[in-house]
């Protein structure tokens, strides 16, 4: 940030004596090599036991003059820039309670250190559930899936997170604890904040609590599986089923390297529903082969991110939004680079949000990369490098922010004069 | 407003898209809600982004505060004319500039009419989800800057829910691109803000909207109850049953009356009427709607009935979107209020709510979107009683005192705009709202975008330290530094 204004001198040993006044000094640790972030060590780990330490610690430190890194379960600590500084990691893994299930009213509100596995298992209890297919459930937090907004290929019929967080609790750099939305569905009293620090990176605030609205856990569930013998007739059949009138929850198009791109469709509802809609897609689906696969391509996300690498290799992985009607075009740019270079696969959920995983060399990674970030962005699209090992590529995260970035960076001051959090991670240096 | 600025701003919008003269100006005193009343300085009627641009730099070098204005519908004073002002109408700007069947997408402009996006796209069997009752003549500009509802976005969501991108004037006269016709833009999610900020964070100038294909088939049932209570009931078991219906509205026996009077739905003469509507898939809403049937039945409900055909589907709606406006059939005047409630408070809020109006002596008619605890209450009074006016007033404040205690919120769609500021403070603490206005700080250092709206007491921004230079909401003596 250019805006960021010396602060007051104040040595980190005192911090390190005045925080543990705070949290205790059970929970102030030297940091390891295990808590370095984008290949930058940080000094000490915080880990609060409730909202008002975190607001403390957080105000203490950015008094001190010290970056802080907030996180949760650290599954995605690696998307983003790396951080230009970073001296305090701030951990809401203390912070792990549901608050309240109100199940007869659709909603939940929970600290932001509880990972997605327990809310889901405790919402369940009452038939319902977050409807969000997040990456690593079982220790993705929601405060870091928030942050991160990592969604799915439920999004298609549920939205994302933005869609279905409807309050949150922050604590900015200063100390402040705001809270915005609350616990009705409908709200329109004042500004949306929940929307404003979904996919913030953490650069606002640190998110200690959220409400969400919660959906009913369908009772059937059937996904139909077909392999398409290109991905132009991939991409024909996903418009076909947009365009037509099932009720679908999620759609997607799978493809890597030699393999037939396969569509994936799930339907989610009443029997009787479920099953006169599957009758319906199969007369639609034409020449492509019906497979029986269960739910199991709908891991296809995870495996992007989980998959092992060979040794000679490098790999990268960019979170890509096109417009629906694109989809096939934009798997067309990665799919045309030299095979035997660069092995790829991706997925692409029909709402035109998909994620592709290139593994090679790294000139050839980085050119795939930049061909397609350049094609996406010449057609309103984006491509984001969510993930790469060791920083090897010497690209910005982000791409390109239009004409709104000025906006971006006079938020930021605002919230975050000093810079203090997460300095450098997101977008135009933010 | 000095001759010279009149002139400069007749150059941009041409003779005719500059009205000064007092008569014409009473027209834009006031939005849907009547009661507060400001005269602008002008108005200007641009026709274009360019246009637009060129008044407000204006307005930023002369620090004249302006406020965008749609149809005029609102219903909190959100596009109430400010002291010393100018309002900007967008209603020239009312051109659909694409329509893109295969993405799913409409690119409008703000003086575009809801019903109009939908009736352009019908024939291709889609339509614009959002649904305020007075979509016929509401413009989308002023449904993103409301972020409004409708019956029917307890299955679809809210305006902010199918706005992807927005083309935004900011207060200095700089454009701004927000989202876009793809997802998940790098960068904050300003899109996300700037709609349902009420006109304070700039003006949109270009919408793009998702448009949704119609279901393969919607039913609509009435059920009469013999109160809220178990019609109250009957929508926490279809709830807990785990559906989702499209719309589930409720209107106590005072509306019913109303509706009737005005519109003849031919709606039973019971203590509460439930209006539940299904749609997707045929083999799902048949089955879905026996059981939504069971539920009514077991409730207590002694008449229900299907809508058989798209004519009879109309009318009860017809019924229940006129349920405001219906009103002035039964009373001479009353009070429109918007509270949120989470569903299960709903029998508690209704008593209370009959207790209050039993003290104040005046009748309360009841609607609401049940399916998401937004209330919509009617305070009905004469204004020709000398202090039942201020009676009436105080009992539609209780009224959302008791939706706050409930863990509820002050308004669900209408907004906060001039009415409800007061009561910002009682929803949220000091440190919600100065945290809130340090976005307001961000677009609009000052505070020329609709100022005085939504909070309380304008946060001042001064970024830059330095000399001191009196804020022209301090000069107008709205704001004060502290």
């Amino acid at each position: 940030m250019d805006a960021r204004v010396s602060p007051k001198a104040n040595p980190s040993s005192t911090f390190e004596s005045d925080v543990r006044e705070i949290v205790t000094a059970k929970y102030v640790r030297a940091a390891g090599v295990s808590d370095a972030v984008g290949g930058v060590q940080p000094r000490f780990v915080v880990e609060p036991g409730s909202e008002p330490e975190l607001a403390k610690a957080l105000k203490l430190a950015n008094a001190a003059g010290m970056a802080v890194i907030p996180r949760g379960g650290g599954t995605k600590l690696e998307w983003g820039n790396p951080p230009a500084r970073a001296e305090v990691i701030l951990s809401t893994a203390r912070l792990n309670r549901v608050i309240e299930h109100a199940w007869a009213d659709l909603t939940v509100s929970v600290e932001a250190g509880c990972t997605i596995g327990k809310l889901q298992d405790t919402v369940a209890k009452h038939g319902q559930r977050l409807a969000l297919d997040a990456l690593w459930p079982e220790r993705a937090t929601v405060g870091g899936v928030l942050s991160t907004n990592d969604s799915g290929a439920l999004r298609l019929r549920f939205g994302s997170l933005r869609d279905l967080v409807i309050g949150v609790t922050v604590a900015l750099a200063d100390g402040t604890v705001a809270s915005s939305g609350g616990k009705v569905v409908k709200n329109v009293a004042g500004y949306d904040l929940p929307k404003l620090v979904t996919g913030a990176f953490g650069t606002l605030g640190v998110i200690t609590r959220a409400i969400f609205r919660l959906h009913p856990l369908p009772k059937e569930t059937r996904t139909i599986s077909a392999v398409t013998t290109d991905l132009r007739e991939a991409q024909r059949l996903v418009l076909a089923i947009q365009s037509s009138k099932l009720a679908h929850s999620a759609l997607q198009i799978c493809c890597r390297g030699e393999m037939q791109p396969r569509v994936d469709v799930l339907f989610e509802g009443i029997e009787a529903g479920v099953r006169a809609q599957i009758d319906q897609l199969r007369s639609m689906i034409g020449s492509a082969r019906i497979i029986d696969m269960g739910s199991d391509g709908w891991n296809a996300r995870q495996e992007i991110f989980s998959a092992g690498k060979g040794s000679e290799s490098e790999f990268a992985i960019g979170k890509f939004a096109c417009l629906p009607a694109q989809i096939a075009e934009t798997i067309e740019t990665v799919a045309t680079l030299r095979a035997d270079e660069l092995r790829w696969s991706i997925v692409a959920q029909a709402t035109g949000v998909g994620f592709v995983r290139l593994e090679g060399a790294v000139s050839t990674l980085a050119a795939g990369l930049r061909k397609m970030r350049e094609w996406l962005e010449a057609r309103e699209g984006s491509l984001v490098i969510v993930h790469q090992t060791g920083g090897i590529v010497e690209m910005d995260a982000w791409g390109r922010t239009g004409d709104a970035l000025p906006l971006m960076s006079a938020v930021k001051r605002q919230f975050d004069p000093l810079g203090t959090l997460n300095p450098g991670r997101f977008v135009g240096g933010v | 407003m000095e001759t010279r600025i009149f002139d400069e701003l007749r150059e941009i919008v041409g003779p005719r898209g500059l009205i000064t003269s007092r008569e014409e100006l009473h027209t834009y005193e006031c939005d849907g809600l009547t009661n507060f009343r400001v005269l602008p300085r002008a108005v200007l009627l641009p026709n274009s982004t360019d246009q637009v641009q060129k008044i407000v730099r204006v307005c930023h070098r002369e620090k004249i505060p302006f406020v965008a204005r749609g149809s005029g519908t609102g219903l909190s004073g959100g596009a109430l004319p400010v002291e010393n002002g100018v309002v900007i109408s967008l209603t020239r700007m009312n051109k659909i500039l694409e329509v893109d069947f295969a993405n799913a997408r409409v690119v409008v402009e703000p003086g575009v009419i809801n019903l109009d996006v939908t009736a352009r796209v019908a024939a291709q069997e889609y339509f614009y989800a959002p649904d305020p009752s007075s979509q016929s003549v509401c413009s989308i500009g002023g449904n993103v800057a409301e972020n409004s509802g409708g019956a029917h976005c307890l299955k679809y969501g809210f305006t902010t829910t199918h706005v992807l991108g927005l083309e935004v004037v900011l207060a200095d006269g700089s454009l701004a691109h927000l989202g876009g016709k793809t997802l998940d833009a790098p960068g904050y999610d300003l899109m996300g803000v700037f709609v349902g900020s009420e006109g304070t964070l700039g003006i949109a100038t270009k919408i793009v909207l998702r448009i949704v294909k119609r279901p393969e088939c919607v039913q609509t049932l009435l059920a009469a109850f013999p109160s809220t209570n178990e019609a109250g009931a009957a929508v926490s078991d279809m709830i807990a049953a785990g559906m989702l219906p499209a719309a589930i509205e409720m209107m106590d026996n005072l509306a019913i009356q109303a509706a009737e009077a005005a519109v003849h739905a031919n709606y039973p003469n019971c203590g509460a009427l439930l209006l539940v509507e299904l749609d997707g898939p045929v083999a799902e809403v048949a089955e879905l709607m026996a059981h939504v049937n069971e539920i009514c039945s077991a409730n207590g409900a002694w008449e229900i009935r299907v809508a058989q055909s798209d004519a009879e589907r109309a009318l009860v709606w017809k019924g229940r979107k006129a349920a405001f406006a219906a009103m002035g059939r039964i009373s001479p005047n009353y009070i429109v209020q918007d509270g949120v409630i989470p569903r299960t408070e709903l029998p508690n809020v209704m008593r209370e709510i009959g207790r209050l109006s039993k003290e104040a002596g005046l009748r309360v008619a009841n609607v609401f979107h049940a399916g998401d605890g937004n209330l919509h209450p009617l305070v009905l009074y004469d204004r020709r009683i000398s202090g039942q006016e201020e009676v009436a007033e105080m009992l539609s404040s209780q009224i959302l005192e008791l939706c706050i205690a409930a863990g509820g919120s002050i308004t669900g769609e209408h907004g906060v705009g001039e009415d409800k500021k007061k009561m910002m403070s009682k929803m949220y603490s000091e440190p919600d709202l100065e945290t809130m206005q340090r976005v307001r700080c961000a677009f609009d250092p000052l505070q020329l975008s609709n100022p005085t709206k939504v909070f309380p007491r304008p946060r001042l921004c001064g970024e830059k330290p330095g000399e001191y230079v009196a804020h022209p909401l301090e000069t107008a003596g709205i704001a004060e530094r502290f």
